[in-house]
Parts: C-alpha cells; structure tokens; sequence
C-alpha cells in the first residue's frame, strides 16, 4: 500500500441502503438491503454468483432501477430528479470494461468531461493525460481500445472514470474478465487508487485484494447482506454458516 | 517423467510455397479431380459466352452514324451489334428528359452538387463532415430543389417537373429516397426500441405496413388515390407524390438495417455512458449510433442498391425516368432498326451496373477499414 491507509470518515455517510428491494419478473433479487458506506471507506462486496452484489451496486448511480426503499449517494436521494447529480458523483469500472470500441483511449478519457461536462477540449485532454499517466496507460492514448490487453483496457477504463472527480468509485468485478496475469496489474491499481481518500464499493472475487484493502468486508447470498464485518475478523472468525460455507469453497 | 527444454528454438521462417503461376494454377485451379471439373466447366461456360457479347458490344458495334440507317445490317453490310450511335445522338435527352436546353446548366450544376455531396460524405477523412452532414441533408436538397424547378430566390425561371426526365430524374429520386430514408430510418429504428409502448408500436406499425406493400402498389396509391384524399384545391406535385412514397417505404427498409446495428451493439456500452452522466440522448449520438451505424455500413449500402435500382418503378406512373426516357427515345421512328432495342436495355444495364458495383464496392472498401480500426473489438 503506498499511503498509510486513510481513515473512514463514519459520521458522514457517501452511500446509504433503507431497506431496498427488487425483483427481476418474479425473482426477488435484492431483499431489504439496508447498509451504510461511510465517506472514504472502501467496502469490498463479495458472494455467490446471483446473490445480488451486481445489482445492489448499478442501483447506486441508476443504472438498475429498485422498487422500494431509499438509497442516498453524497447526499442526494436517489430519485429521477436527482440522478443526474448522483451520476456526477459515482464513478464506475465495469467487469467488461465497456469502453467505447469506435474512440481512441483519449477519446474515450474526454468524452464525458466534454459533452457531459462542458470541458474545454484542452483542459479535458490534459486531464485525461495525467489520469492515464497515473494508472501508467499514457503511452497508449492515441490506440483504439481493440489493440490493448484486458488489463490495459481496464486501467483506461479505470482513468476514464477518475477524470470526472468522482466522490464514490464502483467497481462491479473488475478482474473478473481478465487473464491471470493481468489481474494483478489491475489490482495493484485498484490498490493506489485506495489510498486516496476515496469512497470504494468494490464487488470482486480476490479475497487476497479484499483481505488486504478494504475496511469492510460484505457477505451477500439469495439477494441479502448476511454478515459485515472487517477482513480480519471476516476471514479468521466468519460468524454466519453461509458465510464459512462460502469461504470454504473458495480457498 | 519430465520434460525440460534446454535451448529455445529461434524463429524459423515459414516453408517456401511452391511459386510461379504454374504452382499458382496447381493449388488454385486444379488441386483435384473435383475442383479441375469445376475449373473446366466454368472456363467451358465463359467461353461460350464472353464472345458473342463481346462481338455485340464492341466489335460489331456501330460507334457513328446520323440516323437508323447506320445500323441497319442491310446498309452497313455487315452483321451489326450495338448500335452506340443512337446513345451518342440522344445523350442529351437520356441525361435531361425534356429539360430547356437553354437551362441545362442547372441540372449540370446539381450534378456538380451531387459529386460534392458525395466526396464529402463518402470520403473518411474529409475535412468538416459535420458541416458535410448539415449541407448533405440540408442545404444541398433545399438548394437542388431551388436549381431545379427555379425559384424567384435565385432568380431562375421555373421548370415544370413534367419536362424533367432521364438520368436527372432517377438522380433525383434516388437521392430523395437515400437522404430521407436514412434519418428517418434512424429515427424509426429507435423508435422502434423505446421504452414507450405507444411510440414503439406506432413505429413498428409503420414499418410492418410499409414493409409489407409492395413499392408498385405504394406508386400507385400516390398517384391515383392520394389526390383523393387532400382537397380539391391542394395539388401536389406529380413527381413529389411518388418521391414520398419512396422515401417512406425506403425508410421502413432502413429501419430494420439500423435496428440490427443497434442490437449489436452491446449493452455495456450504454450503461457506461450513463454511468460516466451523459444523458441518454448524448449516450445514443455519441456512443451507440456512430458505432450501430458502422456495423451496418453493407446492410445501408445494399439497401441503398436496392433503392436505386427499385426507382425504375416510378416510370409505370408516368414519371420519365432513365427508363421511360430510353423506352422513348427507341420508339424514335428515325431510328429503327433492328438492335436498337437491344442497345437501349445494354446501355441502362451497363448504367445501373456501373452505379451499384460502384456503391458495392465503396461498401466493401468502408468494410475492411474498419475492420483494420477496430481490430479485436472486445
């Protein structure tokens, strides 16, 4: 880790769940989720597949509508008025990085800051240049994303998201696409990145990553939060049968 | 057991092909019974065929001659082919139908248009095609329109369109169709998928109604029935009424072209453009439409072919287009003889061939380009 990891701030809430529910047609898939992320905390999501650890984090910027409860990001509800204001708040990485296929690297870092922004050209290239020399993909800046490896597209992916100023990040299973040998490149980025103070949600499967960065560790399963709780005691003493079941398989 | 390598081979270079065009012929042409057969067969084929059009369209081919007599074999002595000389002395009315002579410079200056339009638009990497998008869909019909028919604005005589004709015409049509359908197409295909059942039904509607009528019965219906239906006093045009049924009915086509491009697309790529806070209007012009509209690039192209070609139709209302200008043209009494016929439909073939490979060609060229810029698309 490069800095001394710094401290949630607990009284002000950047991300909050009241009882939130979904359904996918009959399938419940988010089941009274009620959950406080505290400003600068970095929470690592993690579960069975279909436990609902994708759709609890696209409900926080909209991308997944949910049928009842509130969530609140950076102080806003999160309602249709508001969502623009949400959006300028949350960052997100996808699993499959989605960057845009028919834009260079640049392109894709500027896009944003520029029509959704009103960036001038200049300062948004300029910008989107120190986020890529951060996550050390400046090299590629002029390639289309089809001539970069996972990992790299990731890392664009990743500085893509930081040009906006984003408060809250989130990552849905950022490594989960990528080769072996890439994952790590992609971690230790995710790594720096939880140094800065900012706000993580992060769902992934690298328990190593979790164990090592995140504040606290969240076990969901059949569309609920089963057990919270800091990594070491996560790991060493998981308390919930499920949540040992879990974890078993795993390691 | 274990295996370990001790060196690592360096790289070798790949095995010589067997060279020459004999080698060439062997692997291409006769590498077995199977494929020598079909070899043989379609050189047999050729053969039998490639002479005789040769003989007609070239070499027995009558190149000048004021009149029929030229090309009448009994005259010339010989066996008589095509007779070019009668293209070379209707040229002007097979390009300007019964356009004033005096003001044919208009129609030149809409071709002259038309070229531009084209370069700015065709060409990739052309300087301000943004701006080439507004004249080519904007300004250019308005201003076309203006030359054409003549409009006090720019101080030109009017042209009524009934003495348009000939290539000027099925220009005309065409282009009408092509930059109408492709908007509206665009605008239909994402109508077609939005959120609202009303919208989405209205424009699946259209597009299954246009779809499913044939484009003779849709001529037909814009010319007889539509004067029907509008108010005794309001006329519309006799060559405007087919061109809107073109449109609409070329734009249902091009729906579906788009639509499929837009299914293509994958659905991370609009979720990351909200996510980033563009709108959704933003997301679809800068993300998903540059990117839907390059997949389908031959599925616009082959609908485009479709288009021009299907625009001989309008010649059975009365519109004198390339068609029904030659058809015309070799009723020519002057001009009877016996391959004239035959001369008229070789040289429209030629004409709407040489068109549509050319589109055909463009489209595969726009193919492999970006089959080079986006080279393992994720």
């Amino acid at each position: 880790m490069t800095d001394g990891p710094a401290t949630p701030d607990l009284k002000t809430p950047a991300v909050e769940f009241r009882g939130v529910n979904k359904w996918f047609g009959t399938a419940h898939v988010l089941r009274e989720v009620s959950l406080t992320v505290a400003k600068s905390e970095r929470l690592v999501i993690c579960g069975p597949s279909g436990s609902g650890k994708s759709t609890l984090i696209r409900c926080v910027n909209g991308l997944e509508p949910f049928a009842s409860g509130t969530i609140r990001v950076a102080g806003h509800d999160l309602t249709p008025a508001r969502l623009p204001a949400v959006r300028r708040a949350v960052g997100m990485v996808f699993q499959h990085f989605n960057l845009f296929a028919h834009l260079t690297v640049l392109e894709n870092c500027t896009l944003a800051p520029i029509h959704g922004r009103g960036i001038g050209r200049r300062a948004a290239e300029a910008r989107a240049r120190d986020e890529l020399e951060r996550l050390a993909v400046a090299d590629l800046a002029d390639r289309m994303p089809g001539q970069l490896s996972g990992g790299q597209q990731q890392r664009v992916a990743i500085a893509r998201a930081l040009c906006l100023d984003p408060a809250v990040m989130l990552f849905d299973e950022p490594t989960s696409a990528l080769d072996p040998e890439m994952v790590q490149e992609v971690l230790d980025a995710l790594t720096d990145l939880a140094g800065c103070g900012m706000t993580l949600l992060c769902v992934t499967h690298e328990m190593g990553f979790a164990r090592r960065v995140a504040d606290r560790v969240v076990f969901m399963d059949a569309g609920q939060i089963v057990e919270v709780a800091p990594p070491e005691a996560f790991f060493d003493r998981p308390e919930h049968p499920r949540t040992r079941e879990f974890l078993a398989r795993l390691l | 057991m274990t295996i370990v390598r001790e060196t690592l081979l360096p790289p070798a270079p790949p095995p010589r092909r067997t060279g020459g065009p004999v080698g060439w012929l062997r692997t291409n042409l006769f590498s077995g019974p199977g494929n020598t057969l079909t070899t043989l067969v379609i050189l047999a084929g050729l053969a039998l065929l490639l002479p005789p059009v040769f003989r007609f369209l070239v070499t027995d081919a009558v190149w000048s001659g004021g009149a029929g007599e030229a090309c009448r074999p009994e005259v010339a002595g010989r066996p008589v082919g095509a007779c070019w000389a009668f293209i070379g002395a209707k040229i002007n009315y097979l390009v300007y139908g019964s356009y004033p002579a005096a003001e044919r410079w208009r129609p030149n200056l809409f071709f002259g248009l038309v070229a531009l339009s084209a370069v700015w638009m065709l060409w990739l990497d052309a300087p301000r095609r943004g701006l080439g998008a507004v004249f080519v869909f904007l300004v250019g019909p308005l201003l076309s329109y203006g030359l054409l028919a003549g409009t006090p604005v720019l101080a030109l005589a009017p042209v009524a369109t009934s003495l348009w004709g000939g290539i000027l015409v099925t220009l005309v049509v065409s282009l009408v169709g092509i930059v109408a359908a492709l908007p509206l197409g665009i605008l239909l295909a994402l109508g077609r998928r939005s959120d609202l059942p009303v919208l989405r039904y209205a424009c699946i509607g259209f597009i299954e109604f246009w779809r499913g009528v044939p484009l003779i019965t849709v001529l037909f219906m814009a010319n007889v029935m539509l004067p029907l239906f509008l108010p005794g006093d309001l006329t519309v045009d006799r060559l405007v009424r087919p061109l809107v049924g073109i449109a609409l009915f070329a734009s249902a086509y091009m729906a579906e072209v788009v639509r499929g491009g837009l299914q293509a697309i994958p659905a991370g790529q609009g979720r990351a453009a909200l996510a980033l806070g563009l709108t959704r209007v933003q997301a679809l012009r800068l993300v998903i439409l540059p990117q839907a509209l390059k997949v389908v690039v031959p599925g616009i192209v082959n609908t485009l072919i479709g288009l021009f070609k299907d625009t001989t139709l309008v010649s059975i209302v009365g519109i004198a287009d390339f068609i029904r200008v030659l058809e015309a043209a070799r009723a020519d009494p002057r001009w009877s003889a016996p391959t004239i016929p035959a001369t008229a439909y070789a040289f429209a073939a030629l004409f709407y061939l040489a068109v549509c490979f050319s589109m055909a060609r463009y489209a595969a060229f726009i193919e492999r380009r970006l089959a080079a810029g986006e080279r393992g698309r994720a």
